[in-house]
């Protein structure tokens, strides 16, 4: 991830931005962020007394809720850095859902992936030849595909899951992965969770003990298919000749095309994989849903939240894992534990806005200290003052949070160039 | 001499429908498309069409039809406001839900005389659908969020708005096993026309009359209307004529929220008269794909919603067809992405013979010159 982008050509009258360099390797910053993240969940939940912030159980859950997010959001980054944006996610991943419950149906778990990626690709294809063919506006298309996938899903469940099930809008239960735990670690690290000691080091050792118990243990090959997803995400399009082509398409599809790429070639790629994606997000879905069926409405605008997991993670494979887990995390956390322990999520809050204040300092940029104190203030004062949160604004935190880190770093972000811009081959300038 | 003439007449009047090949394209792509989905799974096309006709004549089917017909219109006006200013609104969703919920609150709450009280809740749903968009409007203008983003996380916040505000320690009553707002007193509620066992048609049909009439009025006739469509042409040339291009994104959403606030109304004061938990959803989408099938143009957006109110009501009677009537969904996807790409295939047909033109036109200039 440390690698610099492709910068498009100066051509003619535009300039080219200045290069950007990153200060620290990604890599770096995604350990840092993740034992930051960690370090805040185990002091909040050793100082509130709320033990279910880092329960191995609210783990678990994170990581079957934030599977799906985390496909869908390599899906948006396959296809936004040739250039297409993909709001039809959502559709792709809806067809997915029932592409896998089928062949989950008939063939096992493992096919069941296979035709959930399948079913998205379809619709990936759809939207290829909608936009890079045809030349039609990106949103537009997805717009569509989104209407069409439900409709399509709702019509071939009715057709073809009603008869077994006796129900349109789901579909028969399917056979689920065998999930397998690394026994002597899973047992000793829930020797560690269980037991919190006296002194608040060992608390706070036994709340990371949980985070990872939840880690290690009922590991469904479906985290392992999603994690090795990622890696092969970041090596094709950061590694291969191939990716080069496909992320200068998303940069500048002209200088490419006087370089001979076939940029429509390219395109088409990177939109069908990112319809495949979002196809085996719906599987993760289906497979990870207990019993394991396709319901309607299952995705529940998922796709959506993939799409912001990737604009959080700046169109990057690791920044997309770091949104899809903070994304899960909140919806995993709606499943495991009381509406008090998402209030102390308030109180984990102020602590990333204390520790802002503090880095800030140390920087000397006074004008975001003043903000960030602020922030910290009313975020403590509303902890204080209130007893729970309402739940119904908990599946929405990551909503929310997406908006703030629009509001606040939009100018940081660089989506690719000339994403969701129109190309025509042999019209550049 | 005749025959001539004759050839000419018809030449001329392909010209001048020049602008219908789209649309006609498009309805038989869609058309095609939707025979072979039906003879896929087994059923006779045409019978399969006549029965959904002959099923606007049962019941309360037609009536239905028009009452969603007001609906999706002012939904698709609400996403042709922004399409012309190349925004777009992908946020009517929640819009519609906040205004609809904020509207029935207060309708629920305050009590005024006649006409004043339903004007007032009409206004509290603009109000409140534009506030929605205000949060997009403007973090696309202070920080270049694409709105595209911003709106689709406000829809889902707004799902969360209305599930908190209608909790029972809010303003929710239990009515039966249905959790609602406080019913809207009579003064409140718009008084449809009643034709006995046909139904109730809707009295706030004549709100998305007249709201397409403003939309028709203000976009060919005002200066706004001008500027709006002029920026969403070619945002620089309006910037180089004095229209201030924030001030006008900012403008446009708000008015498009204020419109999609209004979705909700016609049901809610013509037959709920309360906001309820299983209030309708999707009329947002909709609304943005008959923006596109209409074109932006007000008898467009009133032909696309009838066509989209038809298929959803008339679908009943493909059950009885032996097909899913989800059918229906899968039509209106496919007529969507058919005008779409119909549009930019005739767009580029029609560039092509720009392109000739322009080459024969030139050549035959340069050509005596090269002569000489």
């Amino acid at each position: 991830m440390s690698v610099v982008d492709v910068q498009p050509t100066p051509s003619g009258m535009t300039m080219a931005p200045p290069p950007r360099t990153r200060k620290y390797p990604g890599w770096l910053i995604f350990t840092i962020g993740t034992i930051g993240a960690v370090l805040v969940l185990a002091l909040t939940s050793e100082l509130t007394g709320e033990h279910a912030l880092t329960s191995s159980s609210t783990m678990q859950n994170t990581i079957t809720l934030g599977l799906p997010i985390l496909l869908c959001g390599l899906g948006g980054i396959w296809s936004e850095r040739s250039g297409m944006i993909n709001i039809g996610l959502e559709g792709m991943m809806i067809l997915g859902t029932w592409g896998a419950a089928f062949g989950g149906y008939h063939w096992g778990p493992w096919m069941a992936v296979v035709t959930g990626a399948i079913c998205g690709a379809l619709g990936g294809a759809l939207h290829a030849v909608a936009t890079v063919t045809f030349g039609v506006n990106h949103i537009v298309s997805g717009v569509a595909i989104n209407l069409l996938g439900a409709g399509v899903t709702k019509y071939l469940s009715t057709l073809i899951f009603q008869p077994i099930s006796n129900n349109p809008r789901d579909s028969p239960p399917i056979e689920q992965f065998d999930t397998f735990s690394s026994p002597g670690l899973s047992d000793s690290l829930l020797r560690m969770e269980k037991d919190r000691g006296n002194s608040s080091v060992q608390g706070m050792a036994s709340d990371v003990a949980g985070l990872v118990r939840g880690l290690v243990t009922g590991v469904s090959p479906m985290l392992i298919i999603g994690i090795l997803l990622v890696i092969a995400t970041y090596v094709v399009l950061w590694r291969t000749p191939f990716g080069l082509r496909l992320r200068s398409c998303g940069e500048n599809p002209v200088a490419a095309e006087s370089l001979g790429v076939n940029v429509y070639f390219h395109k088409y790629m990177a939109v069908v994989a990112s319809g495949a994606l979002a196809g085996i997000a719906g599987a993760a879905l289906v497979l990870g849903s207990s019993p394991s069926i396709y319901q309607e409405g299952q995705t529940a605008n998922r796709g959506f939240i993939g799409l912001a997991a990737m604009i959080f993670g700046n169109w990057r494979p690791g920044g997309t894992l770091a949104g899809a887990g903070l994304f899960g995390y909140a919806d995993g956390l709606r499943l495991s534990a009381t509406p008090e322990a998402v209030h102390a999520l308030l109180y984990s809050a102020f602590i990333v806005a204390g520790a802002l204040v503090l880095w800030q300092l140390y920087r000397r940029k006074l004008r975001t200290v003043f903000f960030a104190a602020i922030g910290a203030v009313l975020v403590y004062a509303l902890y204080y003052f209130t007893d729970e949160l309402p739940e119904q604004f908990l599946p929405y935190t990551p909503h929310i949070i997406t908006l703030v880190v629009l509001a606040l770093a939009a100018q940081r972000l660089r989506p690719p160039a000339t994403d969701g811009m129109p190309y025509r081959r042999g019209e550049g300038d | 001499m005749i025959w001539l003439s004759a050839l000419r007449l018809v030449l001329a009047t392909v010209k001048k429908w020049g602008p219908l090949r789209a649309p006609v394209l498009a309805v038989v792509f869609a058309a095609v498309l939707c025979a072979v989905v039906l003879l896929f799974s087994g059923a006779n096309p045409f019978s399969a069409f006549g029965a959904m006709i002959a099923q606007v004549r049962e019941g309360q089917v037609a009536v239905d039809i028009v009452n969603s017909t007001a609906i999706y219109m002012l939904a698709a006006l609400a996403a042709a406001i922004g399409f012309h200013m190349n925004l777009l609104n992908i946020g009517i969703e929640g819009q519609y839900r906040v205004g609809a919920v904020v509207a029935a609150i207060v309708g629920g709450a305050v009590v005024l005389p006649g006409v004043l009280h339903w004007l007032v809740i009409l206004v509290v749903a603009a109000l409140a659908g534009a506030l929605w968009a205000l949060l997009p409007a403007v973090l696309k203008v202070t920080r270049g969020v694409h709105e595209v983003i911003s709106t689709i996380m406000m829809n889902a916040i707004a799902f969360g708005l209305a599930a908190f505000l209608i909790r029972r320690d809010q303003f929710g009553v239990l009515v039966g096993n249905n959790v609602t707002t406080d019913p809207i007193p009579p003064s409140g509620q718009v008084p449809g026309i009643d034709l006995g066992s046909r139904g109730t048609v809707f009295g706030l049909v004549f709100l998305a009359v007249a709201a397409a009439a403003v939309y028709a009025v203000v976009m060919d006739r005002t200066r706004f209307g001008f500027e709006l469509k002029a920026s969403g042409l070619s945002p620089t040339a309006a910037a180089a004529g004095g229209v201030n291009a924030k001030k006008m994104i900012m403008v446009s959403l708000l008015v498009s929220g204020a419109v999609a606030g209004l979705v909700g109304m016609p049901e809610i004061l013509g037959r709920d008269h309360a906001y309820t938990l299983n209030f309708a959803q999707g009329y947002g989408f909709a609304g943005i794909g008959i923006a596109l099938l209409g074109r932006n143009h007000p008898l467009g957006i009133a032909f696309g919603s009838l066509l989209w109110a038809f298929l959803e009501k008339a679908k009943g009677a493909l059950d009885n067809e032996g097909v899913p009537k989800e059918i229906a969904t899968i039509m209106q996807g496919a007529i969507v992405l058919s005008v779409v790409v119909a549009y930019e295939i005739v767009k580029r047909m029609d560039l092509v013979a720009e392109q000739r033109r322009v080459g024969r036109a030139t050549a035959a200039v340069v050509e005596p010159e090269a002569v000489k």
